[in-house]
C-alpha cells in the first residue's frame, strides 16, 4: 500500500527546519517525509479494523512536525516511522464512511481498568499515551503501529470510529477532528453571557473556534484578528461580530471594552482569549488584550516560546492550554462527547466549505506547501484526496 | 498694484502645472484645450503701520462702542482667539493674535481692568503646546498670565467649566465655556483665513461643547453647507448664528475682532510655488528642480519638519472690531477682495494637490483621513455659486496619502481609519453607528483633556466634513497615494496624473474637461 512515511532522521530533521525556514512546507521535500510502499499495519486485536481513508486533512500540528519545528516534549509519546494524518474521513470494513477519532486512549490501548482521565471521557488527557497494546503515540498518524490518514490503508480501534451521516459530504466529515478541536478550545475556560472573546489566528482552527463561540457558548462579542481577505470574510459569516488586522486587534478591543491605556498597554480587555497561531508573538499579544484576571486559552500549538510575564503577574492573567477533545460539560448535568458536537456544528455552520482544495498522495510536496502557505494562497483547509479506487488498489 | 485672479487655458505652449504632494511636489502636463488652472489673487498689499490699525479699530468699532468704554474697573473680562489651526502655515512672528491682544490688554490695564482670562478657543482640537502658545501670542503675554492660571485652553468636557445657556428654535443646544459666558465682556479675536471663519462660528464653535457642536458638526449640515464657504447658502453658517441668537439672548457681550491676512503664503526662496510657473525665473525654477531632488532623498519625517517649520510671510490686510454680524461681514468681505476668482462654468475633473498642511496636522502628520477632509471638504467647498466640478465628475488629488498617524494627535483617527473606514466610508451610516461610541470614550476624553490629542469624536467630523464632495463625485483618485490606505478611504489608487486621467474615462467619458485648482495659497471660485 501506499503511504507517507516519516522517519526518524535527524540529518533530515535538521534539513528540514533549515529548509522551512526560507518557506513554510519546505520540510516535505528535504525531510524526512517520503511516498513509499509499505506493509499494512497488523490489526492488535479483534475490536480493530482496517479503514481505507477518503479524504485526509492536514492540520498544523503536523505542518509543524513536517517542518521539524515541533516540540521535543513529543518525542516519548510518539513512535517511528509513523504515517501522518490524524483529520480522517474513511470507509470502514462494512462499507459505511466514519470519521476518525484519533486520540489513542485506554481503551484503544487496551488498559482496562482506564486512566483517571478517560474514566472521565477526557480522552484527550489520558495518561498512557505510551503503554498498552500500542507503540507510543497521542494520536493515529503519530503511532507506527495504526498508521495515518495520508495512506490508503490504516487501522483504527472500534472506539474510534464515527459513521458519517449519509447528507454530509466527505468534504464536511474531514472538518470534524478539527471542529471538535475547537469546540474543546470554545469551552475550556467558562465564557458567560456578554464576554468579549477575541479570537487570534483566522486559518483552519481559528475559524472553527469562531463557529464553535457562536454555537456553543453565550459570548457577548466575538472579536478575530485576521490577516488575509479571506479569512475576514470567513470568520464574519461564521459568526465575528467584529474582525480586523492581527495588529490592529489592541485599538479594537481597547474601544470595544472601553478600557483605558497606559501609552500602548490596555488597562483592561477582553474576557477571554483564544489564540489560535501559538507563536511568542500571539501568546504575548494575547496576555496584553486579556482584561484583569481574564484568560488565553492555547488552541494553537505552540512550541518554544519566548514571553514577557510581567504583564501576566501582574494582571493576573491566566494561560490554559486546549489540547484535542473527549467530552465537554455543556452544564453541571450534561455532558456530551465532543465528535457528537462537532458533528452538528459542521452541518449547522456548513464548514465543509473551509476545504480549499485536495491533492492525490503523489503530489504531496505540493499539498504540503498549499497547506502550509494556506492563508496566503487565499486557502483553509488542504487535504489529500484518497477515493481514486485506482490509488487504493496498489 | 497686485493682480486679480484668473483662468487659465491650457494650450500646447502652457508650462508643466504645479501640484503640491504632501511633503513635496511635482510639475505635470495638463492635456491642451480642454484643461484650464485656477490662479487666485496676488497677495494684496497689507496694512502701513499694524499697531496703528489696531488701536484705531479698537477704538472705532462697528455697531458697538469703543472697547475702552466697554472696560471698567472690576468687571471680568475673558479674551479668546483661534487656535493652533490658524493661519497656515503659522504667520511670522509677530502674529496677528499677539499684536492685537497685547492692544486689548494695554486698553484693560489703562481702565484698571484687573481680571482678566486669556483662553484657546479649540474647541476640539487637540491642546496648544507651549511653543504654540508663546508663537502665537508672544512671551511677554505668555509670561504674564500662563504662570497664574490666567492663559488657558478651553476644555470642552469640562462639566465644571461649561455653561449651558439654552436651545435655539430649531432645538439646538448653546453651551459654550463658563467663564467666557459669565464675563462681563467676551473679546474674540479671530483670524480670518477664509470665508467660512470668524463670525459667530468663533464663539458658538470655538468655545463649546460636544453637546452644543454636535447640532451642526454633522452630515446634514454639511450636505446642506453649499458651500461652507458661502454664508448665504451655509447651513453651518445659519445653526452658528441661531446659536449666536441664543448667546445674545442670554446676556453674552462679546466684542469680536477679525483680522485678515493677505495670501502671501511662503517665504524665500519658496515664493515661485505661489507663482504661476510661466513666470518663473531661471533661478526659481532651479530651486524647484533642487528642493524636489532634495525631498526625494529625504526621510518623510524629515521632510515634514523641514515644512512645518515654515513660517509664512502673510500680512494683515484689515481688521474690525465691534458688533458680530457687522464685523464678520466686512472680514468676509476682504478675504473675499483677497481670493475671489471668477470662474466660467463647471468642470467634468477636479483636479488638486494636497499640501503638507491642514487646519489639523500643524506640527503633525497629514493621515489619509486628513486628506480627505483637505481635498473633498476644504479645497472642494472653495466655491460660490456652484461647485467647480460637475455633479458625478471626477475628483483627482495628488499626495502620498501614507497610512501614519500621528498618536499623540490623532489616536482616534488610528481607529476611525481600522474600524470605522473598513466596515463602511457612508458618512451618514458612520454617524449613526458609531459617532456616539467614539464621542463617549473616557480614553479619548482622557487624551482630549491632559495631553495633546484631538477629541474622540474629531475624525467623524473631519469625514461629515467631505460629506457633500462625496455626495457630490462620482470617483475619486489619489495620484500617488498608498494603495492600501486610498482603498480604505473608498478610493482609487493611481500612479501618475495620465493613469489617473484614464481611470476616469469610465466615469467622465473621453475627452472631458478639466480644473486644476492652483492652491495654496487660498482662492474661492465664484463659479458662474
Amino acid at each position: 500500500m501506499k503511504a507517507l512515511v516519516f522517519e526518524r532522521d535527524i540529518p533530515r530533521f535538521a534539513a528540514a527546519r533549515v529548509a522551512a525556514s526560507f518557506r513554510p512546507g519546505r520540510g516535505a521535500r528535504f525531510g524526512p517525509l517520503s511516498l513509499d510502499d509499505v506493509d499494512p499495519p497488523e490489526l492488535p486485536g479483534p475490536s480493530w479494523q482496517r479503514i481505507r481513508p477518503r479524504l485526509a486533512g492536514i492540520c498544523g500540528s503536523d505542518l509543524s512536525t513536517i517542518d521539524g519545528l515541533s516540540s521535543r516534549y513529543f518525542e516519548p509519546i510518539v513512535s517511528f516511522p509513523f504515517t501522518p494524518g490524524h483529520e480522517v474521513v474513511a470507509d470502514d470494513e462494512r462499507g459505511r464512511r466514519v470519521v476518525l477519532e484519533p486520540v489513542l486512549g485506554c481503551v484503544a490501548r487496551g488498559l482496562d481498568p482506564p486512566c483517571t482521565a478517560c474514566a472521565r471521557g477526557d480522552l484527550g488527557n489520558c495518561e498512557r499515551a505510551a503503554f498498552g497494546e500500542l507503540a507510543p503515540g497521542l494520536q493515529s498518524g503519530y503511532c507506527r503501529d495504526t498508521g495515518g490518514g495520508w495512506s490508503t490503508q490504516m487501522i483504527a480501534h472500534a472506539s474510534q470510529l464515527h459513521p458519517v451521516p449519509a447528507n454530509l459530504s466527505d468534504e464536511a466529515a474531514v472538518m470534524v477532528e478539527p471542529t471538535a478541536c475547537a469546540i474543546h478550545g470554545a469551552l475550556r475556560w467558562p465564557i458567560h453571557e456578554g464576554d468579549v472573546v477575541v479570537v487570534l489566528g483566522a486559518g483552519t482552527l481559528g475559524l472553527l473556534t469562531i463557529a464553535a463561540l457562536r454555537r456553543v457558548t453565550p459570548a457577548g462579542v466575538v472579536i478575530a484578528g485576521a490577516r488575509y481577505p479571506h479569512q475576514r470574510r470567513l470568520a464574519r459569516e461564521l459568526g465575528a461580530d467584529r474582525v480586523c488586522a492581527p495588529d490592529e486587534l489592541p485599538r479594537l478591543v481597547r474601544r470595544l471594552t472601553g478600557s483605558m491605556a497606559y501609552r500602548d498597554q490596555l488597562t483592561g480587555g477582553c474576557d477571554v482569549v483564544i489564540d489560535c497561531v501559538g507563536s511568542s508573538e500571539s501568546i504575548q499579544q494575547s496576555l496584553a488584550i486579556a482584561k484583569p484576571r481574564g484568560a488565553v486559552v492555547l488552541v494553537g500549538m505552540p512550541s518554544a516560546v519566548k514571553l514577557e510575564l510581567t504583564t501576566l503577574w501582574h494582571r493576573e492573567t491566566q494561560i490554559i492550554g486546549a489540547y484535542a477533545y473527549g467530552t465537554e460539560s455543556l452544564s453541571p448535568r450534561r455532558r456530551r462527547r465532543t465528535f457528537d458536537l462537532a458533528f452538528g456544528l459542521v452541518r449547522d455552520a456548513d464548514l465543509g466549505r473551509l476545504v480549499s482544495a485536495t491533492y492525490p498522495l503523489t503530489r504531496f510536496d505540493e499539498a504540503i506547501d498549499h497547506a502550509a502557505n494556506a492563508g496566503r494562497r487565499g486557502a483553509v483547509k488542504v487535504a489529500f484526496d484518497l477515493r481514486d479506487e485506482k490509488e487504493r488498489q496498489r | 498694484m497686485p493682480r486679480p485672479g484668473f483662468v487659465l487655458e491650457v494650450d500646447r505652449s502652457t508650462p508643466p502645472t504645479l501640484f503640491w504632494r504632501g511633503e513635496g511636489f511635482s510639475l505635470e502636463k495638463l492635456p491642451a484645450d480642454r484643461s484650464r488652472v485656477i490662479y487666485g489673487p496676488e497677495p494684496l498689499a497689507p496694512l502701513k503701520d499694524i499697531d496703528a490699525a489696531i488701536r484705531h479699530a479698537l477704538d472705532h468699532p462697528v455697531g458697538s462702542e469703543p472697547l475702552r468704554a466697554l472696560l471698567r474697573p472690576g468687571m471680568k473680562l475673558t479674551i479668546a482667539f483661534d487656535d493652533v489651526s490658524l493661519p497656515l502655515p503659522k504667520m511670522r512672528r509677530p502674529d496677528s493674535r499677539q499684536r492685537v491682544i497685547e492692544a486689548v490688554l494695554d486698553l484693560a490695564a489703562e481702565a484698571g481692568v484687573d481680571d482678566v482670562h486669556i483662553i484657546a478657543a479649540l474647541a476640539l482640537h487637540r491642546r496648544m503646546t507651549e511653543a504654540e502658545l508663546r508663537h502665537a501670542l508672544g512671551d511677554r503675554i505668555y509670561d504674564a498670565f500662563a504662570p497664574r492660571g490666567l492663559l488657558y485652553q478651553h476644555d470642552a468636557e469640562d462639566p465644571d467649566a461649561l455653561a449651558y445657556l439654552g436651545t435655539t428654535p430649531k432645538g439646538e443646544e448653546v453651551e459654550i465655556n463658563k467663564r467666557a459666558a459669565e464675563s462681563d465682556l467676551l473679546v474674540y479675536v479671530n483670524i480670518n483665513l477664509v470665508p467660512m471663519d470668524g463670525g459667530w462660528k468663533s464663539t458658538a464653535t470655538g468655545l463649546a461643547s460636544y453637546r452644543s457642536l454636535r447640532h451642526h458638526h454633522n452630515v446634514r449640515t454639511m450636505e446642506h453647507s453649499r458651500s461652507f464657504m458661502d454664508q448665504h447658502r451655509s447651513e453651518l453658517h445659519k445653526s452658528n448664528w441661531r446659536m449666536g441668537k441664543v448667546l445674545v439672548d442670554s446676556g453674552v457681550k462679546v466684542f469680536q475682532i477679525e483680522t485678515t491676512l493677505n495670501t502671501d503664503t511662503f517665504p524665500s526662496p519658496f515664493e515661485f510655488l505661489s507663482k504661476r510657473e510661466w513666470e518663473w525665473s531661471a533661478r526659481e525654477r532651479a530651486t524647484y528642480v533642487a528642493t524636489t531632488k532634495a525631498l526625494g532623498r529625504t526621510p518623510s519625517r524629515v521632510a515634514r519638519k523641514i515644512f512645518h517649520s515654515i513660517e509664512a510671510p502673510h500680512q494683515m490686510t484689515s481688521i474690525q472690531c465691534g458688533e458680530v454680524g457687522a464685523v464678520h461681514q466686512i472680514a468676509t468681505e476682504h478675504v473675499l477682495r483677497q481670493q475671489l476668482v471668477e470662474v466660467q462654468g463647471q468642470t467634468d475633473i477636479l483636479t488638486m494637490g494636497i499640501p503638507y498642511i491642514c487646519p489639523y496636522n500643524v506640527h503633525s502628520i497629514m493621515n489619509p483621513i486628513l486628506v480627505t477632509c483637505t481635498g473633498l471638504g476644504y479645497f472642494f467647498n472653495l466655491y460660490r455659486g456652484k461647485p467647480v466640478i460637475r455633479k458625478g465628475g471626477v475628483v483627482i488629488m495628488a499626495h502620498p496619502t501614507p497610512w501614519q498617524f500621528h498618536p499623540v494627535h490623532h489616536p482616534s483617527y488610528i481607529d476611525f481609519f481600522e474600524q470605522v473606514l473598513a466596515d463602511t466610508t457612508d458618512p451618514a451610516e458612520i454617524e449613526a453607528n458609531y459617532e456616539k461610541a467614539f464621542a463617549e470614550d473616557e480614553w479619548y476624553r482622557h487624551l482630549y483633556r491632559t495631553g495633546y490629542a484631538y477629541h474622540g469624536v474629531h475624525p467623524f467630523y473631519m469625514w461629515y466634513w467631505a460629506a457633500h464632495g462625496l455626495q457630490h463625485c462620482g470617483r475619486v483618485i489619489i495620484v500617488g497615494g498608498e494603495p492600501r490606505a486610498v482603498r480604505r478611504l473608498g478610493f482609487m489608487p493611481a500612479s501618475t496624473l495620465d493613469d489617473a486621467l484614464e481611470m476616469a474615462t469610465d466615469v467622465v467619458g473621453r475627452d472631458p474637461t478639466i480644473t486644476h485648482l492652483h492652491t495654496p495659497p487660498l482662492l474661492q471660485a465664484e463659479v458662474t
